[in-house]
């Protein structure tokens, strides 16, 4: 009984996506379904505009929690990423209350009876009110949880990967001067990578790790039959057929998910009801973004609408 | 079934994904909460938390769909033998029928279960058995024959002989059926244990075979073995990746970058809450590298080519050139095609010509001298073999004047240097450092002090 009930979460999580226009295959609604019941992260990979970031804010959609995103780069250091004290409030504070200080220490004599005073004060100014809290202490500060988006972590520098590890496996962060801060609630961590570098073992050992892929033919048609309403359905399945036959050749940037779904935008804004050569022709820098690639690929266009038409007649 | 994830983890590692006894203990966790009822759930959750990269990836499902697929084999293996044989067999079915009652009365387990021929009945044996005979522990194809012999003791052949020789005197037909049954057994038996040995030890096969071959002589080794050469250079590649591409900048304690601080701290009126430090950068190797393609030497200068281009997070800027009778730049050709497709261009253009350092290092210094600047190691991969033409050692000289270092890559043993036509002790007395270098370990070691040099 136990095993039956985890397949249909599975197909809660499922639902849950779709139920936000984010159409998930069997795998990443698993993976999904898995960092819940195991608190991980999971370090999503895969080519651009397939839909990583989106998956992050389809799950906090779904589930009604707040996103904290965290957009990494070179040279993001832990002063950008998890909290700063606040310098300029602390030395605001310092002089507002100067005269203060002066009743504190009135009584003292000697200078060494004066730190002592100030010593029982001292730590006033290293409390959390001074604390200005980056993405990542965001994220443990949440009460309800969230889902925090480390975006391309590949962009950012070895050193912060290490940062990151402390967070990934205990949901906690240690500031010297206030101690050790564990999440008020587990967050949900997604984190993107277009594999630019190779991540560290031990951030990979910390995470599920999940590939997507471009998406079947099938999936890619609901996909863009859930993002692009108004699309016909002869249209769809033209249009689908033919950019997968256009990832066959040898481009430099593959059309993705995202490409495929700003050219349905496209053919819908041109009421186009059927693949035409002219069209594609007209609006293939919709969906290729390099000079070379649309050179590459003009030649092959007839052919492939071809394809796509006849496609059409028998599936 | 927690015996069996730990087989699996087991055949994984075997399939060259590296597992850590935290990445096992959370695949038990997820698995524990999917279950076992979905073999895709399944599927999915183990490669999600096992696998790490897009190629384990597919090695761990393909080890999967071999794991979970493994009775199978096994029992149509059986199964398609004892349908022959009973088809065989019909004919004489009905006859023997009656008769069969009583023979199988004194017969062994194993001889009842063949000819019951209940597949199921003899693939959970089989499986038994390969779990007291301990199969999971083959390593080399040598012991396949060990270990189905193992497995068969296990099931009870020696009793099964005995009952054939008895059943021949007494019931020669039945005798004939499960002297065909056992054929089929012996069959699935060394399927299985195949298929163990892809499993279990994919690992140690393959780590022997690289080891030979890492210590083979890359100017002789076969045309079959070039394509695992080339897989065992790549992964060299990726090892020296690893090691040498890690963090570029070092702080230098102590030294403070007194224009970063003060910009860094406008915002408090210059005063230096936070510090700023200098660092040092550290250069990436420059390489030039010419290469001699003639006769003997070409194999192995292109395996040099193949790992130098392979390095490219490691080394910044790497221009390589290929000389037999004339040189001529190559980079460009390696960077667009192939390793095959290059290698056979690079031949075509210049390969397999007497060689002729002198008329090569002329070309060199003609139009290309000016590409080695202070920081830049050149590496000569040659036997330094001129056909007694001039060997213009000056110009040599000028190139290690002008060069951070100038290495010499000989594949032919040190003995050898100076006999013949060979101009190495010439050559030598230019050279920063002078190594030889015939098999991919000493590649390996070569390539490796090199980019040391730069760290």
């Amino acid at each position: 009984m136990a095993d039956i009930r985890p397949a249909a979460s599975i197909e809660a999580v499922e639902s849950g996506l779709a139920a936000q226009g984010y159409i998930a295959s069997r795998q990443i609604a698993t993976a999904v379904y898995l960092a819940q019941q195991i608190e991980k992260p999971i370090l999503v990979e895969g080519p651009a505009g397939v839909g990583k970031t989106e998956l992050a804010k389809a799950i906090a959609a779904w589930r009604g929690l707040k996103m904290i995103r965290l957009q990494c780069y070179e040279g993001l250091d832990e002063a950008k990423a998890l909290y700063e004290w606040k310098y300029a409030k602390q030395l605001l504070y310092t002089q507002i209350l100067k005269d203060k200080l002066g009743e504190v220490l009135g009584g003292a004599e000697t200078l060494d009876a004066a730190l002592a005073q100030l010593h029982d004060f001292g730590d006033v100014f290293f409390s959390k009110e001074f604390v200005e809290p980056r993405p990542l202490l965001q994220a443990l500060e949440q009460p309800m949880g969230c889902v925090l988006l480390i975006d391309e972590i590949d962009k950012s520098d070895a050193e912060f990967e290490s940062l990151l590890l402390e967070i990934l496996s205990d949901f906690q962060v240690t500031i010297p001067e206030l101690g050790t801060i564990s999440a008020v609630a587990a967050p949900t961590v997604i984190l993107t990578s277009n594999s630019e570098r190779d991540l560290g073992d031990a951030l990979k050992r910390r995470c599920l790790h999940l590939h997507i892929g471009f998406p079947e033919q099938k999936l890619e048609e609901r996909i863009v039959e859930s993002r692009v309403p108004g699309i016909s359905q002869t249209l769809r399945k033209q249009m689908v057929s033919f950019i997968h036959d256009v990832r066959t050749l040898d481009l430099k940037k593959q059309p993705s998910v995202s490409e495929t779904i700003d050219w349905a935008r496209v053919l819908v804004l041109l009421q186009a009801t059927e693949l035409g050569h002219e069209m594609v022709k007209d609006t293939l820098n919709v969906l290729l973004k390099y000079e070379t690639d649309i050179e590459a690929t003009l030649p092959q266009i007839t052919t492939f609408v071809a394809k796509a038409s006849r496609q059409n007649v028998f599936g | 079934m927690r015996e069996n994830l730990h087989r699996f983890f087991r055949a994984a590692r075997g399939a060259g994904v590296r597992l850590s006894p935290a990445e096992s203990i959370d695949a038990m966790r997820a698995v524990a909460k999917v279950g076992f009822a979905e073999r895709g759930i399944l599927r999915d959750t183990l490669l999600l938390t096992l696998a790490k990269t897009q190629d384990e990836k597919k090695a761990l499902g393909e080890c999967f769909d071999l794991f979970f697929d493994l009775p199978e084999p096994s029992q149509s293996a059986s199964g398609s033998s004892s349908d022959d044989e009973s088809d065989a067999g019909q004919p004489h079915a009905p006859e023997s029928a009656e008769g069969e009652g009583q023979p199988t009365e004194g017969l062994g387990p194993l001889a009842q279960m063949l000819l019951a021929q209940d597949r199921n009945e003899i693939a959970a044996a089989m499986a038994r058995a390969a779990g007291a005979a301990s199969l999971s522990d083959i390593r080399y194809f040598t012991q396949r024959g060990i270990f189905s012999g193992r497995v068969l003791d296990q099931m009870g052949i020696q009793r099964l002989r005995d009952d054939l020789d008895a059943l021949a005197a007494s019931n020669p037909a039945v005798a004939e059926r499960l002297a065909a049954a056992l054929e089929g057994l012996r069959d699935a038996v060394r399927d299985t244990v195949s298929q163990a040995l892809l499993l279990y030890g994919r690992e140690e096969t393959e780590s022997l075979r690289n080891e030979i071959l890492r210590n083979a002589p890359l100017s002789r080794i076969e045309p079959r073995q070039v394509e695992q050469m080339r897989r065992l250079i790549r992964q060299i590649a990726r090892r020296l990746r690893e090691r040498y591409s890690k963090p570029r900048k070092r702080q230098r304690r102590g030294h403070l970058d007194v224009r970063r601080t003060i910009r860094r701290n406008a915002a408090w009126g210059g005063v230096p809450f936070l510090t700023a430090w200098k660092r040092r950068r550290r250069d990436r190797p420059k390489i030039v590298a010419l290469c001699d393609v003639s006769g003997s030497v070409a194999r192995v200068s292109d395996f040099f080519l193949l790992l130098i281009h392979s390095l490219h997070e490691v080394v910044s800027d790497v221009r390589s050139f290929a000389f037999s009778g004339h040189l001529m730049e190559v980079s460009s050709i390696l960077e667009s095609n192939t390793p095959e497709e290059a290698m056979a261009e690079i031949m075509s253009k210049v390969g397999f010509g007497s060689s002729d350092y002198g008329g090569s290092l002329a070309d060199f210094e003609k139009q290309w001298m000016s590409s080695i600047t202070p920081q830049t190691t050149v590496i000569v991969l040659g036997d330094a073999r001129s056909n007694n033409l001039d060997p213009r050692a000056d110009i040599l000289r000028r190139i290690a004047e002008r060069s951070k270092r100038l290495v010499w890559l000989n594949p032919e043993g040190r003995m050898a240097w100076g006999f013949g036509d060979s101009e190495m002790p010439r050559y030598q007395t230019f050279c920063t450092v002078v190594r030889q270098c015939s098999t991919a370990q000493q590649l390996e070691r070569a390539v490796s002090d090199i980019v040391a040099t730069y760290q």
